[in-house]
């Protein structure tokens, strides 16, 4: 098979929050810089997120999502960062060269740097009926209705009392469905507070201590049979749609296939790429940033992206190490600063692990 | 069924493409230009894209970014095409694998 090859200096893959910032990074550093991304808008999952983000200025607090990921997009095709849409990255090869599905045909580009920005997906579990159309992630459901203005059903069970389970509970009320109820395993709220008033002024019940026994139906969902925890009463909600939101799981795959050292990390979300606090796996030239080197926050991902961006470019020979070092620091700074709160400290101590492994 | 939002708490109108007609397993259906096709089906309640080659059963989408595969049909005779990924053109032809002819 003889394919068209390419070279570039920077391949970035995905062009979500972490994505786009390691691509600002670099190619205000002067690296030429390719955006690899399959879909067809750049953003990656900031799309769906309507409500306002909090935090600093820095990271768009009091912005909705989407208008984040708009204005980050402009700033990378303003700096010249060359973003290619619809172009699915089909493999890594040891070799170093990626293979690219565009519009215009399969290719191969050889970069001298590659930062893997890929995100995550959702995680599911087995239960009876789990494959019955109408049972889907928390965040296709969220895709479906902020994206697309389609209602993913009219009455909705939620099962998983995260902030994905919450804030996807509002944005369905908001877009007029109807959501019955939240259900988790848990004994306690797994969200934030102001997610959970959110839902709760709106009268959706929260039941804890309660799991799916199945989702029932023919062709789709129809009801879904909840018992509690201790396996005494069990409920039947009749509800068109189930929505599970139960975790993300870094994708992992391209850095697997690059031969990077895998590690755990349950409180990151599972098997990720080894990384130090720099993003660099242990394969030269081969960075991770965002949810792809384990799950936290867009915030935190735009900075890894940074941090990504900032050391791949000082690596390609375009920043010094001094100017590379300031960076660095800013980037630290804030980043201790996003995982300082009680939720990121379990976060901030996976991470420090990973890099003494 | 109609499952479009129309207008949006926050959002305001939902910005669609320009109303067009597919044909799914023949039949036609209203979408919008642009939108990926599996949220056009599912707009208008049909929620199975395919069916397991094993077992029959049908199976909806579930991850709507491409990682899943559920969605996958035959579009315009290719098939094995992620309908969540792939934006509807006027005059498209979508099938169901596995679906039995009536």
């Amino acid at each position: 098979m003889n394919l068209p090859l390419e070279t570039a200096d920077l391949v970035v893959v995905g062009a979500g929050p972490a994505g786009l910032c390691a691509s600002l990074e670099a190619v205000r550093a002067g690296v030429h810089t390719v955006l690899l991304d399959e879909n067809s808008r750049a953003g990656g999952q900031l799309f769906k997120q309507v409500h306002r983000f909090f935090g600093s200025r820095h990271h768009g607090a009091g912005k909705r999502g989407f208008v984040i990921a708009d204005q980050l997009a402009g700033e990378c095709r303003q700096a010249g960062v060359e973003v290619r849409l619809s172009s699915t990255v089909l493999g890594f090869f040891q070799g170093g060269e990626l293979m690219v599905d565009a519009p215009g045909g399969v290719y191969l580009v050889r970069p001298r740097a590659v930062v893997i920005a890929t995100g995550a997906s959702e995680r599911c579990v087995a239960f009876p009926g789990w494959t019955l159309p109408g049972v889907m992630g928390a965040g296709a459901a969220q895709t479906l209705v902020n994206v697309y203005g389609v209602l993913p059903g009219r009455r909705v069970l939620m099962a998983g009392s995260g902030n994905v389970g919450l804030i996807v509970s509002y944005q369905l009320l908001q877009a007029g469905a109807e959501v019955v109820g939240i259900i988790d395993i848990a004994d306690r709220v797994g969200g934030y507070e102001v997610h959970l008033e959110r839902v709760a002024r709106e009268g959706v019940p929260v039941y804890l201590n309660h799991r799916i026994l199945a989702a029932e139906g023919t062709g789709s969902v129809e009801s879904v049979l909840v018992g509690d925890a201790g396996g005494g009463k069990a409920y039947r909600f009749e509800v068109d749609c189930l929505c599970l939101a139960l975790g993300l799981s870094p994708l992992v795959e391209l850095a697997a296939m690059r031969g990077c050292r895998m590690v755990y990390r349950e409180e990151l979300g599972g098997f990720l790429p080894w990384h130090d606090a720099w993003m660099r796996t242990d394969r030269p030239g081969v960075f991770v940033a965002g949810d792809a080197a384990g799950i936290e926050e867009a915030s935190v991902a735009m900075e890894e992206g940074r941090m990504a961006g900032i050391t791949a470019a000082e690596e390609l020979g375009l920043l010094s190490g001094g100017r590379a070092g300031a960076k660095r620091k800013a980037v630290q700074r804030r980043l201790e600063g996003l995982r300082g709160g009680p939720y990121g400290t379990g976060k901030l101590a996976a991470k420090v692990s990973i890099h003494g492994d | 069924m109609n499952l479009r939002v129309g207008r949006h708490a926050v959002l305001g109108e939902m910005e669609a493409g320009r109303p067009v007609t597919i044909y799914v397993d023949g039949e036609p259906v209203p979408a919008r230009e642009g939108e990926p096709v599996a949220a056009a089906l599912y707009a208008v309640g049909i929620r199975t894209t395919r069916y397991s080659p094993r077992s029959g059963e049908p199976r909806g989408p579930f991850c709507m970014i491409g990682r899943c595969t559920e969605c996958a049909m035959t579009v315009d005779g290719v098939p094995n095409v992620r309908t969540c990924l792939t934006a509807v053109r006027d005059g498209m032809e979508v099938e169901t694998p596995g679906r039995k002819k009536p």
